[in-house]
């Protein structure tokens, strides 16, 4: 990658997860979880990640070899919140950033015009579009929550590490005369960390050593997706099954990289 | 006063009658994208196959092709005003309309594609400069001007208009700082058409348009001005002869036709070699250190025929028939070479616009085919017969042709 499309810039804090594959059953909760608290509308096809929206996806991974070898692995894919992220310098209004605001990669729904073309920038998909206008079933309507903004048709949308929350523990913080830039392990945490029954999921700040992120994304069997693209992910996998591993970057033969 | 007076003197346009009825084919392909806009716009996006692993579709395919395709504009005035190649005299005229109806279809088209089109403003407003797409909205609506400004004095030409002497004067002035626009035009051109090129080349999440590039311009910045310049000739004088076939009339001589032949395949030539470079440099160093393979690049429906097609059918072939002077001096390889160096040139700009977003990035995730809605046919239909409008009105009203007469005495 040429020297002129990296933006990276380093941040005091910088919340990240870390999601332990291996221990991912595949239940859905979280991308439940993450439907409920950001206002995301319901869909009667939720599973076609072409049309419905959502922030975070679960993919579903195979290791391609038959009985009694064959194995599976399901991964949910949050937005990376990446170090040098594809989709900000792209965005021709300014309606996407990266910013103090604890490294997250911010999206302005008042300001997008929906050109999309941060979603052709990102790799991951996690970009979606508000492709009709959102809509709640009769009496759903009182499931929405003050916290995040309802995103009208023909904006983009994404993963903000349930960014209100932080916020909200900030401000939590400050009330009990603590610095808000220091928090503790768990007083901030997205609703799928929150939500995930196995504990699969594991949030703080990569920065801080008392979080457990931050030994976790040490660990020998961490890694993150497209690693080779100079994205800087700040979302970390961990799966002791080598070809799990594997799958979180492309390999051309004989290519001896991390994964192997 | 009669419609025939309004039809520039001593050349003969078909009946009224005739020329209603086609203008009523044109209103019914309108009609068409009138009904798709009234669903776009009435239920959303949602209603076209765009989806959320296809931002880009039919739309932004053809944006680029009609900017690329619409570059005879600049180039053509960049050729007879700032390098002086009198011969084109003939053809320019054309050149600024075709040029016009591009810029303004590509528009149109736009004010579908974006989610929010009264936020369109915003780029200007909110400028990113660090987006190559800030780049092309200021550089295309810039453009878009000038070229508004070149069409003012052809307008200004019509019998009617032509007798107030006010008009007279104001279209004798703009003719004299014409260059000035030209230069301004081509400024603007070489930029946006980059930009538009730069696009995707930084696209670093995305290694089938990733390119390397020389300080902030990856090298589809300088390929796609290339292709333009290379295919914009050749299209207006395919669009002239389209015209001469319609009407039956001569309206461009032959020699000029073959002039812009020759350029264009001395470009494509240039182009082609770059082009090449491009694609080896791309297979054998980009994709491998992204870890990707050439051929996991394409698969059944997006297949390497397609790069085939534009490098071959639409590159290869073309420029040798137009850089040989007895080749391109037959009427019919000049025209079928015409038509191929465009085509070269609309699969170029589709593969960038929608190969790029089909390729799976994510090694678990898969290939996905778009086919575009007939709400996104309709709409470019509307933009199509919008523009075959324009040239037919103003062919039938304006002095376009400066030769016609003399080419039907």
């Amino acid at each position: 990658m040429s020297e002129s499309m990296q933006i990276h810039e380093e941040f005091e804090i910088k919340w990240g997860m870390v999601i332990d594959v291996d221990k991912c059953t595949g239940c859905g909760a979280c991308q439940i979880a993450c439907q409920a608290e950001n206002n995301i509308p319901p869909s009667t096809q939720s599973f076609d990640r072409l049309q419905s929206l959502h922030w975070l996806f679960v993919y579903k991974l195979d290791n391609g070899l038959p009985y009694p070898d064959s194995d599976i692995a399901y991964l949910p894919r949050p937005c990376m919140q990446c170090g040098n992220p594809s989709c900000v310098t792209v965005c021709p209004v300014v309606a996407t950033t990266k910013e103090e605001e604890g490294a997250i990669v911010s999206q302005i729904y008042p300001r997008c015009i929906g050109c999309r073309y941060c979603m052709a920038a990102c790799p991951y998909h996690s970009r979606v579009f508000n492709w009709f206008d959102p809509q709640w079933p009769k009496g759903m309507e009182k499931t929405l929550t003050p916290y995040a903004s309802v995103r009208p048709r023909g904006v983009v949308e994404k993963c903000t590490f349930c960014h209100h929350r932080f916020q909200l523990a900030k401000r939590r913080a400050r009330a009990e005369g603590r610095n808000p830039h220091h928090l503790r392990e768990g007083e901030y945490v997205t609703a799928c960390a929150e939500a995930c029954p196995t504990g699969a999921i594991v949030f703080g700040d990569l920065k801080n050593s008392h979080h457990r992120v931050h030994q976790l994304a040490q660990s020998e069997y961490a890694f993150r997706l497209l690693e080779r693209l100079g994205t800087d992910p700040q979302v970390y996998y961990l799966s002791r099954r080598s070809w799990v591993r594997r799958q979180g970057d492309n390999h051309v033969q004989k290519d001896q990289q991390r994964g192997e | 006063m009669l419609e025939e007076e309004l039809i520039p003197q001593g050349v003969r346009r078909c009946s009224l009658t005739k020329f209603g009825a086609w203008i009523g084919v044109l209103l019914l392909f309108m009609l068409w994208g009138l009904c798709a806009a009234f669903l776009i716009y009435g239920f959303g996006l949602g209603v076209t196959n765009l989806n959320n692993y296809f931002a880009f579709g039919l739309w932004i395919a053809i944006d680029l092709i009609v900017i690329a395709l619409g570059a005879g504009a600049f180039f053509s005035g960049f050729l007879k005003y700032i390098l002086g190649i009198d011969e084109l005299k003939s053809i320019i005229n054309l050149a600024v309309v075709v040029g016009f109806v591009c810029y303004t279809g590509a528009l149109m088209l736009l004010a579908f594609e974006i989610g929010q089109p009264l936020r369109g403003w915003f780029g200007y407003w909110h400028a990113n400069v660090h987006s190559m797409l800030t780049e092309v909205i200021f550089c295309i609506t810039c453009y878009l001007i000038v070229l508004s400004i070149e069409f003012v004095p052809i307008i200004l030409e019509n019998r009617q208009i032509h007798k107030i002497p006010f008009f007279r004067n104001l279209a004798h002035n703009f003719h004299i700082t014409m260059p000035l626009f030209a230069a301004v035009g081509t400024f603007l051109s070489f930029f946006h058409q980059g930009s538009l090129g730069g696009m995707f080349g930084v696209l670093f999440g995305r290694p089938f348009a990733l390119r390397e590039g020389f300080f902030i311009w990856p090298w589809t910045f300088f390929l796609f001005i290339l292709s333009a310049i290379a295919s914009g000739p050749v299209f207006i004088m395919l669009i002239s002869t389209i015209m001469e076939k319609a009407s039956g009339r001569k309206l461009v001589p032959f020699s000029t036709k073959k002039l812009l032949g020759k350029i264009s395949g001395l470009l494509l030539c240039v182009y082609l070699f770059f082009r090449i470079l491009d694609v080896w440099a791309w297979a054998s160093g980009i994709l491998p250190k992204t870890g990707f393979t050439f051929d996991e690049m394409f698969n059944q429906f997006y297949g390497q025929w397609l790069l085939w097609l534009e490098l071959g059918v639409g590159g290869i072939l073309p420029a040798i028939i137009l850089v040989t002077p007895s080749l391109r001096a037959r009427s019919g390889l000049l025209y079928t070479a015409a038509a191929l160096a465009c085509l070269g040139v609309v699969v170029n700009r589709y593969v960038f616009a929608v190969q790029t977003l089909a390729v799976p990035v994510m090694p678990f995730d898969q290939w996905f085919t778009y086919l575009p809605h007939w709400t996104e046919w309709g709409t470019t239909f509307m933009m199509v017969g919008y523009s075959a409008l324009v040239v037919s009105l103003a062919y039938r009203y304006l002095p376009l042709f400066p030769k016609e007469r003399e080419l039907n005495a």
